[in-house]
């Protein structure tokens, strides 16, 4: 082994994308490849609104190929670093690759420059990412993140939206994305309030989820059976990211379920 | 007309660069590393409070440098890329600071023996080990050699000094205000004088954190907490 080569030694970048490109392609993922859309996992509903103290993300668990169930436990919402969190509808290889090269990107700044990203630039540096991939989604094998997270600068947080081609759209009050995301999206317009208080939030997310995967085949709903529960993370600046956890999730999907349940009956 | 090309000895070749390198890394500030039994404190002697000597490398890895700014930042960048591109190809669990030592000794010593003039710069590695008893320290030296040490190590120009009054401490078992404590001491008694808290750069890693990456710098609040416990 001989040292450092070259690349290693220069101080001119400070992203892991570009130094990756130039000394380890074969790590990235790959640009090129066939239609391979009908028969690659897909999915999802994610949803993400303000609420009184940040904000907060939810997805579901399932991931589709076809009208087949590929997965009843995926995690489509992640912490991309201690203030700010990513959802990904669409090819799951290709989306949960993203989430791990962007979360490694954002560290990977954070470590060279001794300072994170503000939230802006951790937006759009997602968005050139998504750039980067437009001829895989021009294949069928697209990937389409919804980004939020809090910084000192916007301290009530922001929510950004993308598309393919990595055009980049603030939202100001919530957003969905994924097949089941216009069912969503219609719960949130009508539960959906400015400052919702801790509770009232993850019951407006499992509210909505549940809307969404009522109606959509691509999105799974709370799984009593085997006791999976949607994925909620809440991001604020006090405690940064929070994951709430699933037990508490699945008792509120419980009593939506029984509100639902005697409401059919009645 | 050409001049007759002198001959130098390549051991006084070594010697002059080796003179070089040790006179510049002496005119600088020392750091400390010392183990302690939740973890590894890295400390420094260091007024910036922006241009670090102790930075993060990896989830478990700590780097301290001293010497020519320049040179060991281009040294810790290196570091983080090598680090960050071998946890993304293969698994954070991957990442050793072995490998990493292995890389800083290859290339110190290729610079030292080929470029015209060798990096005035002594490096620390630090691996927090799951368990107490798989901590690493390795300790590199401008000219690429490399030793491991077992509870503290010192670089810098005072660090002969620094060791000889750590001298048979176990570090490792004791609580870090102990542990930092000893290491301000060592470092003052080092400069001969009193080190003011706002002087010190101060990090852990840390084996009760909770996410992956360890690695914490102790704010000024915090450090002279932890002074005002022993004192």
């Amino acid at each position: 082994m001989s040292g450092f080569s070259p690349a290693f030694l220069s101080s001119t970048s400070n992203s892991f994308v570009e130094f990756a490109r130039a000394v380890a392609p074969e790590a990235l993922p790959t640009t090129a490849g066939h239609d391979l859309g009908h028969q690659v996992p897909e999915g999802t509903t994610i949803i993400c609104f303000r609420t009184a103290a940040g904000i907060l993300m939810a997805g579901d668990r399932r991931a589709t190929i076809g009208s087949m169930i590929a997965s009843h436990s995926m995690e489509k919402v992640r912490p991309a670093d201690d203030f700010s969190v990513i959802g990904i509808a669409g090819t799951a290889g290709l989306a949960l690759d993203l989430i791990r090269l962007y979360q490694l990107e954002l560290e990977h700044y954070e470590k060279i420059e001794g300072a994170r990203l503000s939230l802006a630039g951790k937006a759009n540096r997602l968005a050139s990412m998504l750039r980067g991939n437009l001829s895989l989604a021009m294949q069928g094998l697209s990937v389409v993140p919804l980004f939020a997270g809090v910084d000192e600068a916007t301290p009530a947080g922001q929510i950004f939206s993308f598309d393919v081609t990595g055009g980049k759209y603030e939202e100001h009050r919530f957003h969905s994305i994924g097949s089941g995301s216009g069912y969503a999206r219609g719960a949130l317009k009508k539960l959906w309030q400015p400052g919702l208080e801790f509770d009232a939030a993850i019951s407006v997310a499992v509210e909505a989820l549940f809307d969404a995967s009522d109606d959509d085949s691509a999105t799974g709903g709370p799984d009593f059976v085997r006791q999976i529960a949607p994925t909620i993370f809440t991001v604020d600046l006090e405690n940064g990211v929070v994951e709430v956890p699933s037990a508490d999730v699945m008792s509120v999907a419980a009593e939506v379920v029984d509100r639902r349940t005697r409401k059919a009956q009645s | 007309m050409s001049q007759a090309p002198f001959y130098v000895s390549p051991e006084q070749l070594m010697k002059d660069r080796a003179d070089f390198a040790r006179k510049g890394i002496a005119r600088g500030r020392s750091v400390v590393v010392l183990r302690y039994d939740e973890g590894i404190l890295l400390l420094a002697e260091n007024p910036s409070p922006t241009l670090h000597k102790i930075a993060e490398i990896y989830d478990r890895i700590g780097f301290a440098a001293v010497g020519k700014y320049n040179e060991f930042e281009t040294m810790r960048q290196a570091g983080v890329r090598y680090a960050d591109l071998r946890g993304y190809s293969y698994h954070r669990s991957d990442v050793t600071a072995r490998g990493l030592t292995n890389a800083y000794a290859q290339t110190l010593a290729g610079v030292f023996t080929t470029e015209s003039k060798p990096f005035e710069v002594e490096l620390v590695v630090a691996e927090l080990g799951l368990t107490a008893d798989t901590d690493q320290l390795y300790r590199l030296s401008y000219d690429g050699s490399v030793m491991d040490e077992t509870e503290h190590v010192a670089i810098g120009g005072q660090a002969d000094a620094i060791t000889a009054t750590l001298k048979d401490l176990r570090t490792s078992v004791m609580p870090l205000s102990e542990v930092f404590d000893h290491g301000v001491r060592a470092l003052a008694i080092a400069t001969s004088g009193t080190l003011a808290t706002k002087d010190l750069e101060a990090a852990v890693l840390d084996r009760n954190a909770s996410g992956h990456r360890t690695f914490k710098r102790l704010s000024d609040a915090l450090m002279v907490s932890l002074r005002e416990d022993e004192d």
